[in-house]
């Protein structure tokens, strides 16, 4: 009897992970509850225990490997009495260890070629770098949050910062958001610069208030004397299987209130070059960022002193028959979505917007004046989103210049569900970004 | 805790406060009581709109813990905000003048009775939401500790405000990371239109702090001295780094909760007999007499203060409103 024991997943969005120690040998006796090995995932290193009783037949991913697929066979247990590797006579008996590559390709991601004076990085590390230099650069500075300190991050975002810059800048808060956020808002009213770190957007719900009321809406209530440079950052939209409560995208929740600035960062450079900017902003800033893209890789600028600035959007790609405009995950959707349109023969033109207050409004009606066609994508609701904004803009601004109207692409008007299947279709994919493409170009 | 069950006979103790410092509280309670008397009458002639929440009758709660305080302390508190901004120094013109929303008002006329704010005196607002300001001044007191400084941080709030979650959270920060925060309930018996007894569990209000391990004091809040002398125990403790501390200020407003309250949910006569017997201004006036001010002296601080209070009624009805282009500043800053 022969067990295959499988890379397991360890979180929502786990796809892979670091088989980083075998805890036992080839030969081991083990019952079930032993611990086998540790496993490395973008998020913590954590320990996995047997389920079954019997011996370790074949250890057939050698400790240390990268990007080990959930659910790859890593070892084989075999019954108590069997010798190691009797039950496997050759190797090529077992098909799938020649075929299942250990380390197998990032799918979407194309192989990215290094831009000079900057490093590949994902996009964890831009935000974490982006921290970490301005605390450096401004002892005003610092973090607080949920399990940001000793626990380096639920999302492990804030790695390394307790170490470096010790307890009185990097502070762990009780599960309290409302109070935590307001605690944040005084000490930026006192001059300090928080950082203010939500598990995710969702919980930030709980601080509506602190943010709507206190943090946008005091510095013209006081006549300008009460600026709030506080940074509230987080992950925002869907993750992966967590359901309506866990996955919504707020953008437009934000974006709606004046006194906020609203920044949602796409790439490495984007998160690094916003964040840092948003830190040194002395307005309040709401930072969206994605779960699914912290773990991407992109070049990002080596600078300290590189900066992106807020309220200016990025023509990721050039075009001229259709403007796609998008923010945060969706930006990599749509050139995506680019690539297939292309085949089609539409060339179509990507705006990052990077900034959601301030709209850049100029790249937005440029680029329309240019192509004459648009369509918007986001992962929050359609009604009231932000694509909703950007079509009474473009209506305002540029009507003359439209030659179809104005197409969203959003999440659908449902809470998130739960099912795989239906959690596909309540988020927007690459195919409706490139058939609301197609409709706006009237072609199939 | 300590209770202070001080009744509303004037201790003879009390004579050996200093003539000067009586004076200039008293001075501080009879300028307060003059001005909201006056945005009370302006309100009623609609120079003043919108909401509008008097402190008459709850003047020694402020003035006595001013007198306690040093410069750089902050102070954060709810709507009712007009007494602490006086007793913090602030011109009573620009108080009066964002009452009528002119430019020369602190917030130039953008904010109105419940949003005013001075970081030049310390005062940090004048916020519109029942208990908005008590994570804030928490937060103003993490950033007096996270500067090293000896400052403190004193949040006011009501006994409506101490039923809101936030308070609570708020004291669970300030006493795990020790903050120099003293959290001053102003307990006038009434959240709005709902008795005390009617909206809060248990017996006091500062007992909650227990479940924090935070020191607490139930304080006679009419009686000026015995506010003082609370609010220097509570500064010292918070100043020497041992964390939050509550007072309880027992108290009471005379008006109702804004202008446009009928105040049905008590009697007159309830009201009444606390004017007659607990008056915080009359009873220093009756402590000032026996230290031997005589009544002329007492009499010209009035003349003085209603003179004052005319100035800034007339400032305020005699300033612009704000121009046009107001309307778009100050919603960021770049």
């Amino acid at each position: 009897m022969t067990i295959e024991i499988l890379m397991p997943a360890l979180s929502p969005t786990m796809e892979e992970g670091t088989l980083a120690k075998w805890l036992v040998n080839e030969g081991d006796s083990i019952s079930s509850g032993d611990l086998i090995a540790e496993i490395e995932t973008d998020k913590a290193t954590m320990e996995v225990e047997a389920v079954d009783d019997g011996k370790i037949g074949q250890l057939l991913v050698p400790a240390g490997t990268e990007g080990v697929k959930v659910n790859t066979p890593i070892a084989l247990l075999i019954d108590s009495t069997e010798l190691p590797h009797a039950s496997i006579k050759n190797i090529a008996d077992k098909p799938y260890l020649e075929k299942e590559k250990i380390a197998p390709e990032l799918k979407m991601v194309k192989p990215i070629t290094l831009e000079p004076n900057s490093s590949i990085i994902t996009v964890r590390e831009a935000l974490r770098n982006a921290m970490a230099e301005e605390m450096r650069s401004d002892k005003n500075v610092f973090v607080m949050g949920e399990e940001v300190a000793e626990y380096q991050g639920a999302y492990k975002v804030t790695q390394g910062l307790l170490d470096e810059f010790g307890d009185k800048r990097v502070y762990d808060t009780p599960i309290t958001e409302h109070g935590f956020a307001g605690i944040g808002i005084g000490a930026a009213f006192g001059n300090l610069k928080p950082i203010v770190e939500f598990m995710t957007f969702n919980f930030a719900m709980q601080a509506m208030d602190q943010i709507i009321n206190s943090a946008a809406k005091t510095l013209y209530m006081s006549g300008g004397q009460m600026g709030c440079p506080i940074v509230f950052r987080g992950p925002n939209g869907a993750a992966s299987r967590v359901a309506a409560q866990h996955s919504q995208c707020y953008a437009s929740w934000y974006a709606h209130c004046p006194g906020l600035k609203v920044v949602s960062p796409w790439s490495s450079k984007d998160a690094k070059g916003l964040l840092k900017s948003a830190i040194r902003d002395p307005d309040p800033v709401i930072f969206l960022e994605n779960e699914v893209m912290y773990g991407q890789s992109f070049n990002c600028p080596d600078n300290e002193d590189f900066l992106l600035p807020i309220g200016k959007a990025n023509v990721e790609k050039e075009g001229s028959d259709v403007t796609i405009i998008a923010f945060s995950i969706m930006v990599g959707k749509s050139l995506e979505a680019a690539e297939i349109l292309h085949e089609k023969g539409i060339n179509a033109e990507v705006v990052n917007l990077r900034s959601l207050r301030p709209l850049d409004l100029d790249t937005i009606i440029n680029s329309v004046k240019k192509t004459n066609r648009v369509v918007t994508c986001e992962e929050g609701f359609p009604f009231a989103g932000i694509g909703a904004e950007i079509s009474a803009v473009v209506n305002e601004n540029a009507f003359d210049w439209l030659d179809a109207p104005v197409k969203r692409v959003t999440g659908k008007d449902v809470p998130m569900p739960y099912a795989a299947n239906l959690e596909k279709l309540a988020l927007p994919q690459v195919d409706d970004i490139v058939n609301a493409c197609s409709e706006v170009c009237y072609k199939d | 805790m300590k209770k202070n069950t001080s009744t509303k006979t004037l201790n003879e103790s009390k004579m050996n406060y200093d003539l000067e410092l009586l004076k200039d509280m008293y001075q501080k309670m009879l300028l307060i009581r003059r001005f909201e008397e006056k945005a009370g009458q302006l309100y009623g002639m609609g120079k003043i709109g919108g909401f509008c929440h008097l402190y008459i009758g709850q003047e020694a709660v402020v003035v006595g813990i001013q007198s306690a305080q040093i410069e750089g302390d902050s102070i954060v508190t709810s709507y009712r905000d007009h007494g602490h901004m006086i007793a913090c120094d602030m011109d009573p013109k620009g108080v009066m003048a964002e009452l009528t929303g002119r430019e020369d008002g602190y917030s130039k006329g953008k904010g109105g009775s419940m949003h005013m704010f001075s970081r030049e005196k310390g005062f940090f607002g004048g916020h519109g939401i029942v208990a908005a300001q008590v994570p804030i001044g928490a937060g103003l007191a993490f950033a007096h500790k996270y500067n090293g400084n000896k400052n403190v941080s004193i949040t006011y709030f009501g006994d409506g405000a101490a039923n809101q979650g936030q308070v609570y959270e708020s004291y669970n920060i300030a006493s795990l990371w020790k903050l120099p925060v003293i959290f001053v309930i102003e307990n006038n018996k009434y959240g709005m239109g709902t008795s005390v007894n009617r909206s809060s569990a248990g017996d006091n209000l500062s007992d909650r702090g227990k479940a924090y391990g935070i020191k607490s004091e139930i304080v006679d809040g009419m009686d000026i001295i015995a506010v003082r002398d609370a609010a220097i125990r509570a500064i010292e403790y918070c100043r020497s780094g041992k964390g939050p501390y509550i007072l309880e200020m027992k108290t009471y407003r005379y008006r109702g909760h804004s202008m446009s309250d009928p105040a049905k949910y008590r009697t007159r006569d309830e009201v009444e007999k606390i004017r007659k017997t607990s008056d915080p201004i009359e009873n220093i006036k009756i402590l000032l007499n026996k230290m031997g001010v005589e009544d002329k002296a007492l009499k010209d601080i009035d003349v003085k203060i209603k003179s004052k209070i005319a100035d800034a009624a007339k400032f305020a009805q005699d300033s612009p409103e704000p121009s046009e282009a107001e309307l778009y500043t100050d919603i960021t800053i770049n």
